[in-house]
This record gives structure tokens, C-alpha cells and sequence, in this order.
């Protein structure tokens, strides 16, 4: 009986230690890495400019789309925006953007100066949208397959990197 | 200069500890019963050179020594002289050096104020103390050293985080480590008993001291981490449930344990083992939460920048600290004949300890769940207050209830407790906490409960004043004071108000039966920050009570921060609080505003826990 | 006797209280939802856009006349179980939750065990 406390308590002890060690190289911040796999929300959206209202239906037959979170008065949004341009100059993509907490005549400024990447544009004004989406900062971004399976989420502006990778994804 | 000096007095430190070791093993075969004047001298030397070590540390803060990184991480030529100070220990590096003194100091004490306790028992202590001693200095020198050098030595250093510069943080982190780090000397000290074979009753005598000074200093470091938390991180609350203040917290339910455990131990010569174990669990549960908390593999409000290279080292540390201590417990452990009768005291204290060891696992596994769901299935869970409240608080009712009557048993013998007393006390609780709900009006089963158990302690503990028979005045104080503390959250908790709305200048705000009036804000410019200062003029339609509160937006310069101070007006009876924040693109301020009925009593009753710690610890070197 | 007037007060006592309903109450919601953005605090104590927009979803969801695990399950499936507090009582923290009161069960009996002896 005594052995059998003995062995348990050393290797309970030994367990936890071993846990800790394997924690040391983790990230103890949250991330939305276990999201990947899932599938999004229905869509229901409203268009920016008109009456429009999108849906499911209008996305199904895209092969790739991505949801791009943006707003005028989000400087990190400019800094992503070239990628944004890069990446709707390829046909196997398509971007949806959806202006968050924004003023129409802002956002729509924000796009002539820079360019309008998007392929559908709309709008999210009191920001309970995002949390369909599962957005907890703008930018963020969200590349999905025609099946609305989550295949990559982007946290923050995207980068040269992101953008090498949503390449890869698309290729394959 | 500094860099040169401070490394020597750690090398020296590293000989010296070597040293002790070395004499008091020889020592230790010597026929006579006296410890060698060496290892005292060596001692002295030791605790001075440590000391002298700490304050060239200090030195290098105050005159702004950038050429150490420590200096030029932490500090800033513009800072006051006392956050220059405390500086020191406001970083990991410094902070690890006030652990080997605190672990150096009490070696030294320990030694020369048990001179009534058998030679080896006093040389394995300091043998094992110094080879924690050793384990700590290595890890400066290699890992963590506050003296190492940057070059080319910067102008101006990159200051310390704004919220960290406040009177209550600079004191917080000594007191909080004369409680834990104080704990190692009767981890050595069980060690040394199990080697020597060295154990009941006079063992207990031997470590009672030490356990009461670290307990008292870890209570008083807990209150002042949580007076800090109440007012500078602008939430209105006090506890978080935050991993790091977990990390202080379970040192203390362990020391708790011990404590009562000892008094059984002191009397009756039973429970050796299962006090030693509390004295190892202490220590061991110390060095757990720094790992915890200096590896960062936890996420917290408290940020310690963070790199994984001290986690290894703290792990292998702690790792084989536990291990040696597993291994003898386990070798010298002899299973031990426990007679004892229901109702008597050490039943009571058994109750305590049972108690203790609920909170410990509950708030234990609480704080390692989520590096485990993380580890094993790649899930992230938070564990947060709402966990602990409903866990913890239902289990405290009981509890508080064991608390009133415990005290009054006796020893040994078995003796029915008074019925009809308790009866009449836990009428008159009821009846209290029926006044208090009947006229303030309020919902939950459990927060009566909550009142009703700790006024039954409160009651019960003023009851035993009047007892003349074994009547023990710190004890009295400690449990009274638990009792209030109890009510006071309870209280406190159960019927504050809050409210949150958005206001802009000029602009008045009726809220059921609050007026707010955001009367203007100022500009202002500090010496180390600028200032958004609201003015908001808070008017309580019952008590016909105004007041202007001016909370603050701060923006920090070195190191760039924003800050929201909250503003804070304690009285006996409540406490007004609010803080302000912009909203970003609108010209309305989110303002959060609290009325926390006797939060002043939260603090109070805390301090007067530690106090009877403290009151026990001179009426322990009164009668021995 | 006394234990009899005893009994009817404290019935007494908890009498006032049953008849005062528990409200879904919006605060406590927030108080179990963690701000992601922010260090170590729950959207109730932040004032972040997105504990902003947050507190919003939740109003509505609690119009709609969801329960409030019903609004936690919606929450947890868009953020994961890092968004929530008070972990769910399922299969993976099935110890979270019962360990402390196995240990509290399992501690009961060493007493009771140690002080019969006699």
C-alpha cells in the first residue's frame, strides 16, 4: 500500500515537472490557431453602398475568398492595404471587405485614395458583425474555401509573408 | 566600477557559501556539542558581504549607472530617488538578489538563535540552506546578473512601467519575500530534522518563530498587493484570481496549515510527518510560483518580462529540490500510531488543515489546468474568478463555522462542546444578518450564508474574551479579524454599486439616484507624464452627499504608456470610486463609477490578521 | 426548544429572500467573459472597442431570450474557451471541477479514520 502512494506521488511529480517543461517553449497568449478547420457563420450582410444584401449564395461558387476586417481610422489597415491590392489582381480570389464601425464617406475616401481591392464591399456599423466572425481587433482577416471552411485567419495587418502563404494555399 | 564590485561580492558570496558547506560538514563528526566558531564568523561575513552586494546595486540605481542593463532597463535619470530605490527589486534580476539575501539572512538568524537545539540539527539546516543559497547565486551570476554591462553605456536609461512606480509596489515585494523565500530556512530545517532524526515536539519549538514571521509578512505582502491592485489598476476590484496572485497566495494556505499543525505537534507529539510535509510543501509551492511567474508560461495582468532560459533553470531547480526532498521524506517516513478523540482540539486542527488543503489543491489546479489542457489537447481555457467564487465561497461557510468552535475544545480529552452557547450565537448571527438584508435590501442565499458564518466567528471569537481560561490573545485577534474580513467581502461585495455610462463636458447624467456632472478637464504637465484631469461632480440623491471626483488619463513618457487613474474617496462607511477613459473617435468619456460600502474594513481587518501573527510570535519568545 | 425557535428563524430569514427572482443579469455575464485584447481583464472591467461591441452582442442575445449558456456556447464556438472565464463542466475539465471536492470527500475520510481509531 505504501509503495503504491509512493509511486504515485513520484509519478504525479514527475508528470506536472514534465509538463512544465514542455510549456516552457509555448506561447501563453491566446491565438486563434484551433478556429482553422471550423466552418464561418451564415453570411448576412448589408452592402456599403446600396440596398444590396449578401449571403451565402453569393459566395459558393467563389474557389477562395477572404474577409478582410478594415475601417478609414485604422492606421494598420493602410499598412496592409498594398497586399490587399496585390492579392486582388489574382482571379482564383476573391475579397470581401467589410468596413467595421466606419463613416461611409470616410471609408469610401480611404478607397480612392488607395485603391478598392474589394470584390464585394460591406458594412458592419455598430461592430456585431465581427462578432459573427469571431474578429477581436481590426484588421483582421479570414481566408475560407467555397464550402466556408476555414483554411487561414490573419490577426493584425497582412503581411509579405501572409501573403505568400494565402499564394501556397490558393495554388495547391 | 559598480559592474566589477558587485560580480566579486557574488563570486565571493559563492566561496563562502562553499565554504560553510565544507566546515559544517566537518563539523558535524566532531564529539563535542558546539558548532565551530568558523562557520560563525563565515556566517557573519556571508550575510554582510551579500548585503554590501545589494547595495551597490542600489548605488548603481541611484546615481544612474547605465552601464548595467539592469540600471538602464529599469530606471531613468528624471525618476524620484525613491522608485530609483526601489527600482532595484522592481525588476527580475534585483528582485532574485533580495531572495538570496532574505535566504542568506535567515540561514544566519536561523543559526544563531537556536542555540538550545542539538549541534547537527543546526549544521544540517545551514548546510541545506546554503546549498538553496548556492542554487540562487549560480543562477544570478549565469543567468540573471543585475551587474552585467552593456556597451557602449547608453545616456539615458528606458524607466520603469509608470504603474509600477507607487509607493504600495515598492514595498509590496520585500514583504511578500520575508514571507516565502523566508519559508526555506524550515524547509532546511525539516530536511535536517529527518537526517537527524531530530523531531517532535522540539522541532516544532525550533521552526514556530520562523513559520510566524514568514506567515505574518506574507499576509501583510498579500494586503499590499492587493491595495495596489484595488487603486492603480482601475477596476474597482482587489483580488483577481490572477495567476501571480495565486502564485502568493498558496505559499500562505500551506504556512496556514503548518501553523495549526505545529500547535498539535508543540502538545502532543503527533502529526511530525504530516508537518514536515507542510514545511516542504511551503518552500517547494515558493519556488513553483516564481517558475510560474519568471517563465512566463502563464498569462497575467502582472507582466515580469519574461525568457524561457530562466525557466529552464528555475525548473531544474525546482525539480531537483523536489525530488531530494521526496526522497527522503520517503526514506525516513515511519508510519506513526495517531491517537486521537473527536471533539478535541486536534481534530479541530486536523479540520483546519483539511480546509487549507481544499483552498491549496482548488486554487492549485485552477492556476495549472490551463498550461495542462494546453500542453495535452491544444485547447486554451481561462480560469478566472467566476471558477474560484463558485468553488471556494460555498466551502467557506463551513469553514468559518469550524473556526468559532475549534479554539474551544480541549486537548485530549473528549468533551461535549456547548450546544446551547452555539445555538444562542448562531441566533443572534441570524437575526444580524436579517437586520443587515432587511435593510438594504438583497438577493442571494450565499452571500446570507456568508454573513451569518462569519458573524457566528465573530461572535464566538468576542465571546472567548470574556473566557478566562486558556485564553489566547493573538489567536483571538487572527480569528476575529478572519471573521470580519469574511463579512466585509461579503458585505462589501453584496452591495456596492456600480454604474457605466458616457458622458461629455458639461453634460449631467441622472442614474436612479446618482447625479453625475462632468464639470471640465484639464490639461496638465508633469515632470514624468502628462495629465488628462476630469472633474466630475457626483451627487448621491439619498444621502444628499456631493463630491468631486477627479480622475485622471495619463500618458507616460519613458516608457511610453497610457494609464487611467482612478479617483478615490475612502471614509469609514464606503468608499466613492471612478475612473475615466476616452472613447476613441467621439467626444463622450466612458466613465465607470463605484459606491463600495466599507472597503477601508477589508484593509483593516487584513492588517489585523497579520497583527496576530505577529502578537503570537512574542508570545511565543515570551514562554520559550 | 431553542433548536426549534432556531429553526423557524433561520426559515424566517431565508423566507424574505425566495420570493425575490433571480434576473439574467447582463453584468454577470461580463464578468465571466474575458477581453482579449487586454491584459487579464474581463470586458466588464474594460472599456476596449472590443468589450464595447461585446457588451452589445450580449444586450441583444439577451433580448432574444437566450439562456446564458446558450450565450456562452455561441461565444466559446466563435473565440474558443479562452473567452470564458468560468470553464465549461465538460469531459476535458471534468477534473477542474470535481478534483477539489474529491480531494475535500477523500480529506473528510482521513479524519474521521484517523480520530475512530480509538
Amino acid at each position: 500500500m505504501q509503495n503504491i502512494i509512493k509511486l504515485i506521488t513520484v509519478s504525479l511529480l514527475v508528470f506536472i515537472l514534465g509538463i512544465f517543461y514542455q510549456s516552457l517553449n509555448r506561447s501563453s497568449n491566446y491565438d486563434t490557431k484551433f478556429l482553422v478547420g471550423n466552418k464561418i457563420a451564415d453570411i448576412e450582410l448589408s452592402d456599403l453602398q446600396s440596398e444590396k444584401f449578401f449571403t451565402n449564395d453569393d459566395f459558393k461558387n467563389n474557389k477562395y475568398t477572404l474577409i478582410n476586417f478594415w475601417a478609414s481610422w485604422c492606421a494598420p489597415c493602410r499598412v496592409e492595404h498594398p497586399y490587399l491590392m496585390i492579392l486582388s489582381r489574382n482571379k482564383d480570389i476573391k475579397i470581401l471587405g467589410i468596413n467595421f464601425k466606419d463613416k461611409k464617406i470616410n471609408a469610401l475616401k480611404f478607397l480612392e485614395e488607395l485603391g478598392d481591392p474589394y470584390d464585394y464591399l460591406a458594412k458592419d456599423n455598430n461592430g456585431k458583425q465581427s462578432v459573427n466572425f469571431g474578429i477581436y481587433g481590426i484588421p483582421e482577416s479570414i481566408l475560407i474555401d467555397s464550402k466556408f471552411n476555414i483554411l487561414k485567419k490573419i490577426i493584425g495587418p497582412l503581411n509579405e509573408k501572409d501573403l505568400k502563404e494565402i499564394k501556397e494555399i490558393i495554388k495547391s | 566600477m559598480l559592474s566589477n564590485t558587485g560580480n566579486f561580492l557574488l563570486s565571493l558570496n559563492i566561496l563562502l557559501s562553499a565554504l560553510i558547506i565544507y566546515y559544517s560538514y566537518n563539523n558535524l563528526k566532531t564529539s563535542d556539542d558546539l558548532i565551530s566558531q568558523k562557520v560563525f564568523k563565515i556566517s557573519i561575513l556571508q550575510s554582510t558581504s551579500i548585503l554590501i552586494c545589494f547595495f551597490t546595486l542600489v548605488s548603481a540605481f541611484l546615481v544612474s549607472d547605465f552601464s548595467l542593463i539592469t540600471v538602464y532597463q529599469n530606471s531613468h535619470t528624471l525618476k524620484p530617488i525613491f522608485y530609483k530605490i526601489s527600482g532595484t527589486w522592481g525588476n527580475h534580476e534585483g528582485s532574485l538578489l533580495l531572495w538570496v539575501i532574505i535566504l542568506t539572512l535567515f540561514s544566519f538568524l536561523f543559526l544563531i538563535y537556536n542555540r538550545k537545539h542539538p549541534k547537527n540539527y543546526r549544521l544540517y539546516t545551514l548546510i541545506i540552506q546554503n546549498f538553496l543559497i548556492l542554487g540562487f547565486l549560480f543562477f544570478i551570476l549565469f543567468n540573471s546578473n543585475p551587474f552585467s554591462l552593456i556597451s557602449p553605456s547608453p545616456n539615458e536609461g528606458l524607466g520603469l512601467n509608470p504603474i509600477l512606480q507607487d509607493p504600495a509596489l515598492a514595498i509590496h515585494p520585500p514583504l511578500l519575500y520575508v514571507g516565502f523565500v523566508g519559508s526555506s530556512i524550515y524547509f532546511s530545517a525539516a530536511i535536517a530534522s529527518m537526517i537527524t532524526n531530530y523531531a517532535d515536539k522540539s522541532f516544532a519549538k525550533s521552526i514556530k518563530s520562523w513559520v510566524l514571521i514568514s506567515w505574518s509578512f506574507q499576509t501583510l505582502g498579500i494586503l499590499v498587493g492587493s491595495i495596489w491592485a484595488y487603486y492603480e489598476l482601475g477596476w474597482g476590484g482587489f483580488w483577481f484570481w490572477d495567476p501571480v496572485e495565486n502564485a502568493s497566495l498558496l505559499p500562505w494556505f500551506a504556512m496556514t496549515a503548518l501553523l495549526h499543525s505545529l500547535l498539535v505537534l508543540e502538545r502532543r507529539n503527533v502529526l511530525y510527518f504530516w508537518s514536515i510535509i507542510l514545511c516542504l510543501l511551503t518552500f517547494i509551492l515558493s519556488v513553483t510560483g516564481t517558475f510560474l511567474v519568471r517563465s512566463g508560461i502563464l498569462n497575467s495582468v502582472h507582466t515580469f518580462a519574461n525568457d524561457p532560459t530562466r525557466g529552464i533553470y528555475i525548473l531544474a531547480f525546482l525539480s531537483i529540490m523536489i525530488l531530494v526532498a521526496v526522497y527522503i521524506l520517503f526514506l525516513k517516513y515511519k508510519p506513526a500510531n495517531v491517537e486521537i478523540n473527536s471533539n478535541s482540539k486536534e481534530t479541530f486542527v486536523l479540520v483546519n488543515n483539511w480546509f487549507m488543503m481544499f483552498y491549496l489543491i482548488t486554487v492549485l489546479l485552477g492556476t495549472l489546468y490551463p498550461i495542462f489542457t494546453d500542453a495535452i489537447s491544444n485547447n486554451k481555457i481561462s480560469v478566472g474568478p467566476p471558477f474560484y467564487n463558485s468553488v471556494i465561497i460555498p466551502v467557506v461557510i463551513v469553514f468559518l463555522f469550524f473556526m468559532a468552535i475549534g479554539p474551544n475544545a480541549k486537548w485530549i480529552k473528549n468533551k461535549f462542546i456547548d450546544l446551547k452557547i452555539y445555538s444562542l450565537i448562531i441566533l443572534a448571527a441570524v437575526l444580524l444578518n436579517f437586520i443587515i438584508f432587511f435593510f438594504f435590501k438583497s438577493y442571494s442565499i450565499i452571500s446570507n450564508l456568508i454573513v451569518i458564518s462569519s458573524l457566528f466567528l465573530i461572535l464566538s471569537s468576542i465571546m472567548d474574551i470574556f473566557k478566562k481560561i486558556s485564553f489566547n490573545f493573538p489567536r483571538v485577534v487572527s480569528h476575529l479579524s478572519f471573521g470580519f474580513l469574511i463579512l466585509f467581502i461579503g458585505l462589501n461585495h453584496n452591495f456596492s454599486i456600480e454604474k457605466d455610462f458616457n458622458l461629455k463636458i458639461g453634460e449631467t447624467k441622472q442614474i436612479d439616484n446618482f447625479k453625475f456632472h462632468l464639470k471640465d478637464l484639464k490639461l496638465v504637465q508633469d515632470t514624468n507624464y502628462k495629465a488628462v484631469i476630469g472633474s466630475l461632480k457626483v451627487n448621491d440623491l439619498l444621502s444628499k452627499e456631493e463630491r468631486v471626483l477627479k480622475p485622471e488619463i495619463r500618458i507616460y513618457d519613458n516608457p511610453q504608456t497610457l494609464t487611467y487613474e482612478a479617483s478615490i474617496q475612502t471614509n469609514f462607511i464606503r468608499d466613492y470610486y471612478l475612473t475615466m477613459s476616452n472613447i476613441d473617435r467621439s467626444d463622450y468619456y466612458n466613465i465607470k463609477f463605484q459606491k463600495k460600502p466599507l472597503m477601508i474594513w477589508i484593509w483593516i481587518s487584513v492588517a489585523m490578521l497579520s497583527l496576530g501573527g505577529f502578537l503570537s510570535l512574542l508570545r511565543h519568545a515570551k514562554y520559550n | 426548544m431553542k433548536i426549534k425557535i432556531l429553526c423557524l428563524v433561520i426559515f424566517f430569514n431565508f423566507s424574505v429572500y425566495a420570493t425575490s427572482n433571480e434576473i439574467l443579469n447582463e453584468s454577470r455575464i461580463h464578468k465571466n467573459l474575458r477581453c482579449l485584447l487586454c491584459q487579464g481583464q474581463s470586458i466588464a472591467d474594460s472599456n476596449s472597442e472590443f468589450a464595447q461591441t461585446l457588451k452589445m452582442v450580449v444586450k441583444d442575445l439577451v433580448k432574444q431570450g437566450k439562456t446564458e449558456d446558450e450565450i456562452y456556447n455561441f461565444l466559446s464556438d466563435k473565440y474558443g474557451d479562452w473567452i470564458l472565464y468560468k470553464p465549461k463542466f465538460n469531459y476535458e475539465n471534468f477534473l477542474l471541477w470535481s478534483f477539489p471536492y474529491l480531494v475535500l470527500v477523500f480529506g473528510g475520510f482521513i479524519i474521521v479514520f484517523l480520530v475512530k481509531k480509538r
